[in-house]
């Protein structure tokens, strides 16, 4: 199966490891993976700072993208390793074109295609054994849009199940927001930060290794956090670091 | 009510610092958070995991009223004034004064006992009555806290003096009574018992808002867990009840649907200490035969006179547009219990008689979305508010079409508008965007030095105030990808 990675502007600029963690699963699980080279934005950082003709735009380019990808390359579905990005392209983009009936099936047709990292691998893929390992424990943090927006609660925690050595240690209140929020961390940055002490305290209680989540976005403003917070040793990592094993030296630098 | 929506940041700023302030909001939202989950689960286990259907049902019997709203208000005005209520419509808050003045001069009125009342609030009545020399009383217990420290504003709708601790309104107490200072919370609700008692028995008149009106029989309903709405409306000769006009709900079946909703949501209780339905005036009141006073069918006590104010103050504006669905809105506060930014600033930060989610959404649409240019941006879209929402309004897509009419409008901050459309700009070319990250990328390297942490982000200062940033780890993945790809 040829699929197509998205892989987050985020991810792009700040941690590509997580792109290639993504790139290990799929192919460890039998995909072939393809990155458009013009991809960016999915827009949603314009969508919900009220820039909606930006937002259009963007869903546009993302949905030509992934039209070409099936056209040209055989790609069945759009997988990233994000739960916000994917409920962007799959909540949003529909709602965004609804003015427009031709935009809007297209939006429709990539919106049945497109999946979050860990949902694609449980859902469609039924992977049943992951290439990393990890000696230690996990707690996870549910970012917001996946939980709320796609409803991913499980499909992260039964792949983290599948990896050998680690233990997982629920948080309190893991499904509470961590304050990021986008472009609220900057706007209301003291708001944003004190809900971010809230998360790191609740993280803290798992007494985990590791703080684990599946949107880069919120594993910035918690590790900021623990940092901040004189918490050198709790590491922060994305959950596709963790499966495909790219979690150690080579994630990040020491 | 004074709106100071436009100080929304360096209010909210502050309350981060107020420790007292901190704990009580911890407290409450471990209360209010924890008793909604306990009674949403309980009732799941009961009735077969229907709390969503239930939902749905609260959802539907809000947009049929919402949808023909002129027609319900009609059938309301008609059945209400039947049972001998008189049904009066103000516009605003100034002509909600002008009613209830005009009311109290008619009947003599020298002082008000008032059960809890947003629209009151939306108002600024209290001072309205005290400027015309009719003393109002508070009597719901937070409410008359709050009057007695001097006409502070309520921070949560339906727990109005969240904001106080026990500490607090001890102090408050011994130097408002004048009696000894006690701290047992039984002890101080008997005191204040004690000198509300007083005012109930001496009072003219009464003013409640309602939770509810009931077009099927011209009924108020009003939710209290004190009592004190029940003593309100009946004890005075004359009553007034002020509601938004958007409270209507056609039958009491609706109402029992809608009562299985408020109180989960609102306290996780099954249903409120006390619930009551206010129809009409006394029969057998003194104006109509003395025989009547006599037939024991008759209800013969309550007040003699009722009147409902049903108020727009901006809420016909949003009829037919595309945030009707706020009307819905039962007031049942769980959207700002369950809100990170509520939980984290509490009330007052807000700045007019409606905080959290609901009041982002409400205090622009009622108050103008010039005025509260922060409100709909406060706010992290983690969605929890309309997961919880009695009556299902998608409060994270009103917020977001807040924002995007507050960019049509050109009000957003000159630098912040420039910054979208250059990213914009950038983003939707790949060439230039793939430039910018790299010269971003150099930015963050050149910032973090090679150590894992940046600690001053000096493009985003509000950031690392409060927090590192991570450093990146070094090139873009696109770089990485066309090496790897590259053939060699």
């Amino acid at each position: 199966m040829r699929v197509a990675l998205f892989v987050t502007c985020l991810v792009d600029l700040l941690r590509p490891s997580i792109g290639f963690a993504a790139i290990k699963l799929l192919e460890n699980a039998g995909c072939t993976v393809e990155v458009a080279a013009t991809q960016t934005c999915c827009g949603q950082p314009a969508y919900n700072g009220g820039d909606r003709a930006a937002a259009i735009a963007l869903a546009r380019k993302t949905i030509a993208e992934f039209e070409h990808c099936q056209r040209d390359q055989g790609c069945a579905y759009l997988v990233t390793p994000s739960g916000s990005c994917a409920d962007q392209i799959r909540n949003a983009y529909p709602a965004l074109l609804a003015d427009d009936p031709a935009w809007q099936s297209r939006a429709e047709h990539l919106a049945a295609r497109a999946y979050e990292l860990t949902d694609f691998l449980v859902t469609v893929l039924h992977v049943e054994s992951v290439p990393g390992d990890f000696a230690g424990s996990v707690s996870y943090h549910d970012s917001c849009s996946g939980l709320r927006g796609l409803g991913i609660r499980e499909q992260p925690r039964a792949l983290l199940a599948l990896v050998p050595g680690l233990t997982l240690r629920e948080m309190p209140a893991a499904e509470e927001c961590c304050g990021f929020g986008g472009a609220f961390s900057i706007k209301f940055g003291a708001i944003s930060a004190a809900i971010a002490e809230k998360k790191c305290v609740n993280a803290r209680l798992a007494a985990a290794d590791a703080l684990v989540g599946g949107d880069l976005g919120c594993l910035l403003n918690i590790e900021g956090k623990l940092r901040r917070m004189g918490d050198r040793h709790t590491r922060v990592l994305h959950v596709a670091e963790v499966l495909a094993g790219v979690s150690t030296a080579d994630a990040t630098p020491n | 009510m004074q709106q100071q929506s436009m100080f929304f940041k360096a209010r909210a700023t502050a309350t981060l610092a107020d420790v007292g302030l901190q704990a009580n909001l911890r407290q409450a939202k471990g209360k209010f958070v924890d008793s909604r989950a306990q009674a949403v689960a309980d009732y799941d286990r009961e009735n077969e995991g229907d709390f969503e259907a239930l939902r749905l049902a609260g959802e539907a019997i809000r947009k049929r009223v919402v949808d023909d709203l002129d027609s319900w208000l009609e059938v309301f005005e008609e059945r209400a004034t039947a049972r001998g209520a008189s049904v009066l419509w103000a516009r605003d808050g100034q002509e909600i004064c002008d009613l209830v003045l005009d009311i109290a001069r008619t009947h003599g009125v020298q002082k008000v006992i008032k059960s809890k009342s947003m629209l009151s609030e939306e108002a600024g009545l209290n001072q309205a009555l005290e400027a015309a020399g009719v003393r109002p009383v508070e009597t719901d217990l937070g409410e008359y806290i709050l009057q007695i420290a001097g006409n502070e504003p309520p921070s949560h709708i339906i727990a109005p003096v969240m904001h106080k601790n026990v500490d607090q309104v001890a102090d408050l107490f011994a130097r408002t009574h004048g009696t000894p200072r006690q701290t047992a919370i039984p002890a101080l609700t008997r005191e204040a018992r004690a000198v509300l008692r007083e005012h109930f028995v001496s009072a003219e008149m009464g003013i409640s808002g309602a939770n509810f009106l009931i077009a099927e029989t011209g009924s108020a309903a009003l939710v209290t867990n004190e009592g004190n709405g029940r003593m309100v409306s009946s004890l005075p000769k004359v009553h007034v009840v002020i509601t938004g006009i958007e409270k209507i709900v056609p039958t009491l079946a609706d109402f029992a649907t809608l009562m299985r909703l408020l109180p989960r949501s609102a306290t996780g209780q099954v249903i409120s200490n006390y619930v009551s339905l206010l129809t009409g005036k006394a029969r057998g009141s003194a104006e109509e035969s003395t025989t009547a006073a006599t037939d024991a069918t008759d209800a013969t006590d309550g007040p003699e006179h009722v009147y409902f104010i049903l108020v727009d103050n901006g809420r016909v504006g949003l009829l037919g547009s595309e945030f009707q669905s706020m009307l819905a809105c039962i007031r049942c506060g769980a959207c700002l219990n369950h809100c990170p930014v509520y939980q984290t600033i509490g009330g007052h930060a807000y700045g007019w008689v409606y905080p959290g989610p609901m009041g982002s959404v409400l205090t622009p649409l009622l108050r103008g979305v010039e005025k509260a240019l922060d409100l709909p941006q406060a706010s992290t879209l983690c969605q929890q508010c309309s997961v919880v929402c009695p009556v299902r309004i998608p409060l994270p897509e009103l917020l977001r079409k807040l924002r995007e009419r507050q960019t049509r409008a050109g009000l957003r901050p000159r630098g912040e508008r420039l910054a979208w459309r250059l990213w914009a700009w950038l983003a939707a070319r790949p060439g230039c965007y793939d430039l910018a990250t790299r010269a971003a990328l150099r930015y963050l390297n050149w910032l973090a030095g090679g150590r894992e942490r940046i600690e001053v982000l000096g493009i985003a200062p509000g950031w690392s105030a409060g927090r590192d940033f991570p450093a990146p780890q070094g090139k873009t993945f696109r770089q990485l990808y066309r090496q790897q790809t590259k053939p060699r």
